[in-house]
């Protein structure tokens, strides 16, 4: 609605409007007050890198739609943008040997992380230059080498998975602290509340990251949870909890530091909640989200639109010019420019690699 | 050589694996201070204390989907299904998750995991907790699949599934715990995957099964030499990888096949042995290959209801006959 409220077919249920929090400036309901992220000391190189990284992902994506449409990609592909702010400023506060691990909305926190972008273009094209040589796709990103351990497609599945590896690390004397990502839909994976209890039960280094975008798909969050406040989850499960914003980006590297230093202290679990919102559809399949939303909701999101909110933020510290921003958008552009053309050059897998990682040691028996 | 139970062999399998490797630990429901339900695992927790042999909660997805995390950084976590009846709740971590992560990370991921219990019926357990699913887990890419059936294969396959860099679905018959038999004191000893055991040399008919079957392709063998017939029998062992070579060696010379195993007829794994034999050996054949497979019902309770349902001597002795012709 053009007055910014959700309208009553898509809200029917809570007095709370959920999507006030993703939008307002003061955001923190949960357990602590937010810092003010004005007051940071953020250098103007780390605020030059959010820019650059932000950009990064938001152009990667905007090419990976376009590799969609030009039918270079196929399956499902679900992109990031709107929700840079959430990956980017979590992640930079992470160890190197700590885990990560995410569901299929995937390309940010690969890219993020440092998985090689051409890498990823040609795993979403399914290309053998890709991450898996072309047999895991635009949801299954990984990167040994990154501690990353994917890009995960069945929905909540994964977040028991991010509890092993935080049980693997722990049991092999690592003070790693896993970071495990999901939606506000994989909150309500029967797994997921069958593992907080073991994370809990065994002190387990792990953070549930819950970035709730405010849909499952096409099913908003007053329609799919009972306690729209899905942190609250945790209560039952003697963990610490909280609700933050995901769109300042200098607002979640502040909360990210307190909680995985806390974290990496007590190797307790901590459930947290982070508030953002989805620019595109659920995937490139969902052309029509009038749906579960109004053109005016889409509009008012973008309002905080986490580049836009560092842009100001840099604009009012002084911190850089607006014909740099445009020279970092260029370079970005012409970065990812080069990412889609050298992806979509990389050849196709050789037909054997059909049998190829089925198994360690053996290939599975040949022929239909 | 040192006579054990089944049940022991596989413990002592267990204990090998936990002393020589740090990164080996059993993860189940009432293993530890409970002794697990059919005392596989009984005296461990004292032994390891918690880090080794871990209690879980009733949690069958959570478990397995923990292992295969702790598996993916690389640990080597042996999960106990308290029946693999109960493994149905993690059907979803098991073939979604384990079985994919190695092909759809190109080969960056491996998933050393065990997930081994008793599966098949035991003694009145009735229709939810006495399936056979080795032959759903076979069919799965990406999953190894064996089912031991003699204390000598349960201990020398256990410690081979734990060595295994690739999930492993391990499936132990419960009417095998006690059976005693001799296992080697050589701690170096293991029985490799992909081999079929010829357990007896014949030249009539090829009489074929897996777990406690193969023990009733024995009995049906012995019946069988009292009428001067001379069957072969062949213990499958590993339905993933399967061992087509011994198999078909076996058919090639008896001309007569006979496949025997406890899951539900249609569409089980004997099913996918028979398959095999009548493609690939087709023109060696004097008759149709014989298929006994367990009756198409959910198992009754009442004992006379369920002894029914589970393939015996006299039922594989009759189709053998069959046959024979």
């Amino acid at each position: 609605m053009a007055d910014g409220t959700i309208p009553a077919q898509y809200h029917r249920r809570h007095g709370a409007n959920p999507q006030e929090y993703a939008l307002s400036t003061s955001s923190n309901t949960g357990k602590r007050a937010a810092p003010d992220s004005s007051d940071l000391p953020e250098s103007p190189a780390l605020l030059e890198h959010f820019y650059r990284e932000m950009l990064r992902i938001r152009v990667f994506e905007r090419f990976s739609e376009q590799a969609y449409r030009a039918g270079l990609a196929g399956g499902y592909l679900h992109v990031y943008s709107g929700m840079e702010a959430t990956a980017i400023g979590w992640l930079s506060c992470i160890e190197k040997h700590d885990p990560v691990i995410t569901a299929y909305r995937d390309h940010g926190h690969a890219l993020y992380l440092g998985c090689d972008a051409t890498a990823c273009m040609a795993e979403i094209m399914g290309r053998s230059g890709g991450l898996s040589r072309g047999k895991g796709g635009s949801m299954h990103l990984y990167s040994a080498e990154h501690n990353f351990y994917g890009g995960w497609g069945i929905v909540g599945g994964h977040t028991a998975l991010g509890v092993g590896l935080a049980f693997g690390t722990k049991y092999q004397g690592s003070d790693a602290v896993t970071h495990c990502f999901f939606g506000d839909g994989a909150a309500n994976a029967g797994v997921l509340f069958e593992v907080m209890n073991m994370a809990s039960l065994w002190d387990l280094p792990v953070i549930f990251i819950i970035e709730n975008n405010e849909f499952a798909m096409g099913t908003r969050l007053e329609y799919h949870a009972a306690e729209t406040e899905l942190h609250k989850r945790a209560e039952g499960f003697g963990m610490e909890h909280e609700r933050i914003d995901g769109m300042d980006v200098l607002e979640v590297r502040q909360h990210a530091r307190r909680i995985i230093d806390r974290v990496r202290k007590t190797s307790r679990p901590y459930f947290l909640e982070i508030m953002n919102y989805r620019f595109a559809g659920h995937g490139a399949a969902d052309n029509d989200q009038s749906l579960y939303r109004t053109p005016e909701e889409l509009e008012r999101a973008k309002k905080r639109d986490p580049i836009l909110l560092l842009e100001n933020h840099m604009r009012k510290n002084n911190v850089m010019t607006d014909e740099k921003m445009e020279a970092i958008q260029a370079e970005v552009e012409e970065e990812m420019e080069k990412v889609y053309a050298d992806a979509a050059a990389s050849p196709k897998p050789d037909p054997e690699e059909v049998y190829t990682d089925v198994y360690t040691d053996m290939l599975p028996e040949k022929g239909h | 050589m040192a006579t054990l139970t089944y049940r022991e062999a596989l413990r002592q399998g267990l204990i090998e694996e936990i002393e020589r490797d740090e990164s080996v630990f059993l993860m189940g429901e009432d293993i530890g201070r409970y002794q697990g339900t059919f005392r596989v695992t009984q005296g461990l927790f004292e032994q390891f204390r918690q880090k080794r042999v871990l209690d879980t909660p009733i949690s069958e997805p959570g478990i397995v989907g923990i292992a295969i995390g702790a598996a993916m950084v690389g640990c080597r976590p042996v999960v106990e299904m308290m029946t693999m009846s109960f493994s149905i709740l993690a059907m979803d971590q098991i073939i979604n998750h384990a079985a994919k992560i190695h092909y759809m990370s190109g080969g960056q991921f491996k998933v050393p995991l065990v997930i081994r219990g008793p599966g098949g019926a035991a003694n009145q357990l009735s229709a939810q907790h006495s399936h056979s699913l080795e032959g759903w887990y076979a069919h799965v890419p990406g999953l190894k699949v064996v089912a031991p059936s003699t204390t000598e294969d349960v201990y020398g396959m256990i410690k081979t599934a734990i060595r295994d860099d690739n999930p492993v679905i391990f499936t132990e018959n419960p009417g095998l715990y006690g059976i005693k038999g001799e296992i080697p004191t050589d701690q170096s000893f293991t029985v490799p995957f992909g081999k079929a055991a010829v357990r007896k040399e014949g030249t009539d008919i090829s009489l074929i099964g897996y777990s406690r079957m193969a023990h009733v392709c024995m009995e049906v063998a012995e019946e069988l030499d009292k009428d001067g017939i001379d069957a072969e029998v062949i213990d499958v062992r590993s339905l993933l990888p399967l061992d087509t070579e011994t198999i078909y060696n076996s058919v090639k010379k008896t001309n007569r096949a006979l496949v025997m195993y406890e899951d539900w007829r249609s569409g089980g794994f004997g099913a996918e042995i028979v398959a095999r034999i009548q493609e690939d050996c087709f023109d060696y054949l004097d008759a149709p290959v014989g298929r006994i497979g367990g009756l198409n019902v959910p198992m009754p309770y009442a004992r006379n209801l369920e002894l029914l349902c589970i393939p015996n001597k006299e039922v594989g002795l009759a189709k053998a006959r069959e046959v024979l012709g």
